[in-house]
């Protein structure tokens, strides 16, 4: 009796609970579709697409989602190479300072990166690597390297170092068996650290928005900051411009779910 | 913990490799580690010590300070003392962050607690309404709390009040930190739902079992059975948090732009407005250190118990 109640009771506080944190998200998804949208949450009287036509007409705003995608895919491919690289001889051989490195590496993915943001303006300027998106791709990746290596290295603990041995014996060096024994074995978790890679810079607004100048350049974070900005904005082509923003995220996290699951399968697989 | 600190030893298998000998040796065996280093060392420690140095001068965006770098050691530090807007600041971080951590922590585990054993479909389809917040980068989520914000009638919160029969209400002027606040704990309430979904269901269920086979309350089950239980996550969880809530910017800076008022001028938007706005990139600094500081305290603090 007593238990059928709370049982209830959490039915519904989940219910309400649920619904509120739905409520921004279905302000944006309806004022997308809606010819005349306004600040509040309201349904269409009729459902369009002009809000998606119009956004994706301007140049610049497919430009942004271009360069977007192609700092993002920087990062999170230069992120797995360095991270597997470095991975290898932690995961692999006894070295002498490894604790106190790895220690290091964990300490540092926990220090917030917003205070780099000024030295990092500073550096760029120094280095004459302002405006330029390359800058900003070894910039986010030197940021996320701490986190996405803790992870890497503990991914590739869990592969067998017995699979090696044979390999070695062959007389394999250290990057062979690195390519073609460890990382075939262990795809769940690169793609956990690409994907996190990815989904980390493409969210990323400060750190273009600091260390790139021409508009031309902005991904498409910035360009949504910017579009929000502007006075007197078309709310329809806000909301149209965030949902096109967010799909990436929503459709990788999604995906990394099903990577991180195989991953706890591949696991077993491999102890085994 | 114990977990890591298995595999940690476990990984120390190097001792069955072939050594090489000589004097190549170390190159040898670390190559691979030296992109990540060289990575890390110019554009992670370098900026560090350079907010350092910085915080130490006058440097100025533009301007003859810009040219004429002049060491003035601690004047920053000194400067911020008496800065009222530095001490407004570092007390809207401090409401900023302790609200979204005992917002987030509390939303997350009540979600867990009262999901868990639910019917499945039912934990999906709630779960995916709290997580997609979660997912969306944060200039979206900016965007969507401040639609559900807005001001004048018009705001989504507003209406409903209005439907309810009661006066709109200025969040983002009157109460505008307390609107920033909320959106966070909106944003980030999901990731401490999974973090304590992935403890609760590690608790044995014969434990909460057997409490209440005893007579003991749900309540009083979950206070001295299941929380005892969760008490390490509980800690990792509220630190991870209070790292990462310390350095949010884009929520604050687009649904407010820190305003109105420096009412919502947390740490890291305050160093960003001091920097770029009001052109002094030594003050900027000497902020982001205080910033790294407090950083650097929590992350030894955490490493530390994390090592036990």
């Amino acid at each position: 009796m007593n238990r059928k109640r709370s049982a209830r009771n959490a039915y519904i506080i989940m219910s309400v609970m649920a619904i509120v944190f739905i409520m921004p998200l279905l302000w944006v998804i309806f004022a997308s579709f809606n010819p005349d949208a306004g600040v509040g949450l309201k349904l269409p009287s009729t459902w369009v697409i002009e809000n998606y036509q119009a956004v994706l007409s301007e140049s610049k705003n497919v430009r942004s989602f271009g360069i977007g995608l192609a700092l993002s895919i920087g990062v999170a491919t230069l992120e797995v190479i360095v991270c597997a690289l470095a991975s290898y001889p932690l995961s692999r051989y006894e070295l002498r300072y490894k604790k106190s490195f790895m220690y290091t590496i964990l300490f540092m993915s926990c220090l917030p990166m917003t205070a780099l943001m000024i030295p990092a303006y500073k550096l760029f300027v120094q280095l004459h690597l302002m405006d330029n998106i390359l800058g900003v791709v070894l910039f986010m990746a030197a940021t996320q390297l701490p986190y996405n290596m803790w992870m890497m290295k503990n991914f590739m603990d869990q592969v067998a170092i017995e699979l090696e041995e044979a390999a070695w014996v062959d007389g394999a060096n250290k990057l062979k068996s690195l390519i073609h024994i460890v990382m075939p074995l262990m795809i769940p978790g690169l793609c956990t650290i690409g994907i996190h890679s990815f989904t980390s810079s493409w969210g990323n607004f400060f750190t273009p928005f600091i260390l790139l100048t021409s508009t031309s350049n902005y991904p498409a974070a910035v360009r949504l900051y910017q579009f929000f900005g502007t006075h007197g904005v078309n709310y329809g082509h806000l909301a149209a411009y965030s949902v096109l923003y967010s799909i990436p995220s929503i459709v990788l996290y999604s995906m990394a779910q099903s990577f991180m699951s195989k991953g706890f399968i591949m696991q077993g697989a491999n102890k085994g | 913990m114990k977990e890591v600190e298995k595999i940690m030893r476990n990984s120390s298998v190097g001792k069955r490799l072939p050594l090489v000998q000589g004097a190549g040796t170390l190159v040898y065996k670390t190559w691979m580690l030296w992109p990540a280093v060289v990575l890390l060392a110019i554009f992670f420690i370098l900026p560090i010590c350079m907010a350092l140095y910085y915080s130490f001068t006058n440097l100025a965006l533009s301007g003859a300070a810009a040219k004429n770098l002049e060491f003035i050691w601690f004047d920053n530090y000194a400067k911020m003392l008496k800065d009222k807007d530095m001490l407004k600041s570092i007390r809207a971080t401090l409401v900023f962050l302790l609200g979204s951590v005992a917002g987030q922590t509390l939303l997350g585990f009540v979600f867990a607690y009262l999901m868990k054993g639910r019917n499945a479909t039912f934990r999906r389809v709630t779960g995916s309404c709290i997580l997609t917040g979660w997912v969306m980068p944060q200039v979206v989520a900016a965007i969507c709390m401040y639609a559900f914000f807005y001001n004048k009638d018009s705001g989504t919160l507003n209406r409903i009040i209005g439907l309810l029969g009661a006066e709109p209400v200025a969040w983002l002027y009157d109460h505008a930190l307390l609107s920033v606040t909320i959106a966070n704990i909106w944003h980030g309430a999901a990731y401490s739902m999974m973090v304590f979904q992935a403890a609760l269901d590690n608790v044995p269920a014969d434990t909460t079992e057997s409490a209440m086979l005893d007579g003991a309350s749900p309540w009083q089950t979950l206070i001295h059975i299941t929380i005892p239980q969760i008490k390490g996550t509980v800690f990792s969880n509220t630190m991870l948090i209070t790292l990462k809530t310390i350095g949010v910017f884009e929520l604050i800076f687009t649904m407010t732009g820190g305003g109105p008022a420096g009412k919502t001028q947390t740490l890291p938007v305050y160093m960003y407005l001091q920097a770029f706005k009001s052109f002094q990139l030594g003050y900027g600094s000497a902020i982001s250190v205080v910033l790294l500081v407090l950083g650097i305290m929590l992350s030894v603090l955490y490493t530390r118990v994390y090592k036990e």
